[in-house]
């Protein structure tokens, strides 16, 4: 069967039919899509977990029961579940288990451009590299069979654009289960990792790595492509690809394990070759193994470190090595494009995070000065968190001073509190957020006696990643009810004892809850509670303008919702976009009561 | 047809997503290798989105070179002029003419171009290019939600696929009550393409 299938779709797929069982993950662009999609296959257990050290811990405790697990993330979730990523090496495995990280070169949707391909080498574990669809499919199956056969986990490492791009996959199996489990064993000396046991486990990881760096001389998805003897390439995943495409006559060493790697393999391909070239996104990790062994080669002296390649990049980077590529058609003519208004991402309509980070905004003082006016200083810090709400950073909402990782705004705020930064500080992060990295924190800010604010906006979904549900929403990965956890309860819990919630589009409320916990001394959390508006279930009397009335202040510009919109000195709501009667909080905030349902007011064309 | 690449811009919310896993499954349905990919992620959130669709008998990159699009499918007009760039000399841009402004300029901080400038612009890569009034035609439908069909309508006559080929795949990619309004939208675009002058 021929499919159109995306990269994560495609390694589901993939896992599905090499009989997974147990699938879990933290969502993450560009990764969330791999769980989604298993998640879909009722006879598998799918979750999503708490964050990625949980998905990983419990994948792992999967394979050591016996079925073939797996745990997708983003690169940076990496960072999180490297303590038992770690443990997963040492101890290895009894079924099968892939670890399927995806990174994002480019910076698409994360805080940093990380090259993870460095942690399968740190870990000592065999790494699979896709270079399209098709491969993410297939490569699943040898995944796991490596997996099994050298008592290790495997990585298979993806990035943004192999994981979105969606191309043509021949479906060519069925799902195929072992048909007798193996059960966990009793086995303290692998499974125990006592220093006495660490010990003898750290020699079998060496031995381990000698037998798969001989098992990828043979490994049939490493591939060469002989072309002309003039220009040999090495590389492997996306970048294979824009190879192809700028090199159609050259050599190819196209590499499918790209750790550890096959020595032999490069060497004789190398010895045929004219001249060698490692094409590889991000970090030079192939061009330092193979320059290691003592082969003339360069790559990273002219393919750039920083950002995601493409065709482009690459043709200009080997032209300016003196590389024979094909002339360019024609001469950019980026220059118009650069001049043009950007359209940055922003919080949609009726978002529930807009009301408060308004409020914080004028409170703290930390609107960006007009033309004219001396700038004051913001009398707020405000350390910020990873999710939708790092949107808030941009004008004209400016309330977000710091964005780290996930769960360092409430950690970064009790440092600014210690280090006596002068001014209250408030921490902002998100429902699924604090679920995945916030608690821990703000248990330490109770027992250290912190002051700070700590607001929690709940929208009640993992909205940035796709809406994904969270302990907090008492949704499975698979859409069965379950136990929801409370977040006020945990809140709680941790012995913090100024808690208040309010809804996130009263405006009058959330200015006197944020007043009264700044002039309070007590640590506090404020949890301000309003649906994703992406996931109203309906949406009804979207505001309108009332043009005599509107003095053109443009306080409701302020809020940054671009429903509200400015031509030719006129403010119009584009009713298409306004969650009316679920939000209202321009009309809340305007001074001249100008805004109203757009039936009450007089003017009629408001689209 | 040795390779047709294509450039789907728009603003997020807009469905060009939806419009170029339709396109792909088309040209699978048609036999030809596709390889596509969109902006997702952070750059969903009313920002600018960008799909490359790219169809031949064996594709390697999943992005087209600058210069080197054959055809510009613009939802919106300064998505079109942003990336006019990447048309071939010659190539052919289809533009919905709607004007959706980002926020710098609501906040009166930036300028969205006129009308001449994002002519002006294509003109630099061709003089190939189609207004069409989709927002109006999508309202006549009866739902303007249907641009992105109608949009396809609009460029199916340029791509070498049978129009029973696009329904199938519009059918497939859509659920069941949506379906004869998006093929209403579809027929449109076909014809509206058809009477608009160069």
């Amino acid at each position: 069967m021929i499919r159109l299938l995306s990269g994560n779709e495609a390694l589901a797929l993939g896992a599905y039919h090499a009989g997974v069982r147990v699938a879990t993950a933290y969502p993450g662009t560009p990764s969330s899509e791999v769980l989604e999609s298993i998640a879909r296959f009722k006879d598998i257990y799918a979750e999503w977990s708490t964050n990625e050290k949980v998905a990983t811990e419990v994948a792992l405790g999967a394979a050591y029961a016996g079925v073939r697990s797996m745990v997708s993330m983003k690169q940076v979730g990496l960072n999180v579940a490297s303590d038992p990523f770690m443990a997963a090496s040492i101890t290895g495995i009894n079924a099968g288990m892939v670890v399927i990280c995806a990174g994002d070169p480019g910076i698409h949707s994360s805080q940093n451009e990380q090259d993870n391909r460095y942690y399968a080498k740190f870990a000592k574990i065999p790494m699979l590299e896709p270079s399209d669809s098709q491969e993410a499919y297939d490569f699943m199956a040898y995944a796991f069979d490596i997996s099994e056969g050298f008592d290790t986990p495997v990585m298979v490492y993806t990035t943004t654009r192999i994981s979105h791009s969606k191309s043509v996959v021949k479906v060519d199996r069925e799902r195929t289960v072992p048909a007798k489990q193996r059960g966990f064993q009793y086995d303290v000396s692998k499974y125990v990792m006592l220093p006495v046991f660490a010990r003898l486990r750290h020699a079998f990881i060496e031995e381990r790595l000698v037998r798969l760096a001989a098992h990828s001389e043979t490994f049939p998805l490493n591939r060469v492509i002989w072309g002309r003897h003039h220009l040999g390439i090495v590389t492997s995943g996306v970048a294979y690809q824009y190879a192809r495409e700028v090199f159609p006559g050259a050599s190819f060493l196209k590499l499918a394990m790209t750790y550890p790697l096959p020595e032999k393999l490069i060497s004789d391909f190398a010895a045929r070759v004219d001249r060698l070239i490692v094409i590889e996104e991000l970090e030079p990790f192939l061009q330092e193994h193979i320059q290691a062994m003592g082969i003339k080669v360069s790559g990273k002296e002219f393919i750039p470190r920083v950002g995601e390649l493409n065709p482009d990049i690459v043709e200009e980077a080997c032209r300016s090595a003196g590389l024979p590529v094909q002339a360019s058609p024609q001469q950019e003519k980026a220059e118009t494009a650069a001049e043009l208004p950007r359209r940055p991402p922003l919080l949609c309509p009726g978002c529930p995070h807009t009301g408060i980070f308004f409020v914080l905004n004028t409170i703290g003082q930390r609107s960006r000065p007009q033309k004219g006016n001396a700038p004051r200083e913001s009398s707020l810090v405000i350390t910020g968190d990873i999710g939708c709400y790092t949107l808030a950073t941009y004008p004209p909402l400016s309330a977000m001073d710091t964005t780290a990782c996930m769960g360092a705004s409430i950690g970064q705020a009790l440092g600014m509190e210690k280090a006596g930064v002068g001014k209250k500080v408030v921490a902002v992060i998100g429902d699924s957020t604090f679920m995945h990295s916030g608690i821990t924190p703000l248990v330490d800010a109770v027992y250290n006696e912190g002051h700070i604010t700590v607001v929690i906006l709940d929208n009640g979904t993992t909205a940035m990643t796709g809406h994904q549900d969270h302990p907090g929403t008492g949704i499975s990965a698979q859409g069965k009810e379950t136990t929801k956890v409370e977040l006020e309860g945990i809140v709680r819990g941790t012995g913090v004892k100024d808690v208040r919630v309010i809804d996130a589009f009263d405006m009058k409320a959330l200015r006197a809850g944020v007043r009264s916990v700044l002039d309070s001394p007590e640590l506090s959390v404020i949890i301000v509670r309003g649906t994703c508006s992406v996931r109203l279930p309906a949406r009804s009397a979207p505001r309108a303008i009332d043009t005599e009335k509107c003095n053109l202040c443009g306080v409701c510009l302020r809020l940054g919702c671009s429903a509200i919109q400015k031509e030719d000195e006129r403010l119009f709501i584009d009713a298409a976009l306004c969650t009316g009667d679920a939000c209202t909080i321009c009309e809340q905030l305007c001074p001249r009561q100008a805004i109203a349902p757009q039936s009450m007011t007089m003017n009629e064309d408001t689209e | 047809m040795k390779k047709l690449d294509l450039l789907i811009t728009g603003v997020g919310g807009q469905g060009n997503i939806l419009a170029s896993d339709i396109i792909s499954q088309a040209a699978i349905y048609s036999g030809y290798d596709v390889k596509k990919t969109d902006t997702l992620g952070m750059a969903q959130r009313g920002g600018s989105v960008l799909s490359n669709v790219r169809i031949a008998r064996q594709v390697y990159s999943p992005l087209i070179k600058a210069g080197e699009v054959d055809i510009l499918l613009a939802f919106e007009k300064l998505e079109a002029a942003r990336w006019s760039h990447y048309l071939r000399n010659g190539g052919i841009a289809i533009v919905n003419n709607q004007s959706l402004p980002p926020m710098a300029v609501s906040l009166g901080n930036e300028q969205y171009p006129g009308d001449d400038r994002v002519t002006s612009i294509l003109k630099q890569q061709t003089d190939r290019i189609y207004f069409v009034e989709g927002i109006q035609r999508a309202r006549e439908t009866g739902n303007i939600r249907t641009l992105n069909i109608f949009m396809l309508g609009c460029v199916s006559p340029f791509l070498p696929f049978r129009v029973s080929t696009w329904k199938d795949s519009i059918a497939e990619r859509l659920p069941p009550n949506l379906q004869k309004i998006n093929i209403t939208a579809f027929n449109r675009g076909r014809k509206e393409i058809q009477g608009v002058h160069l």
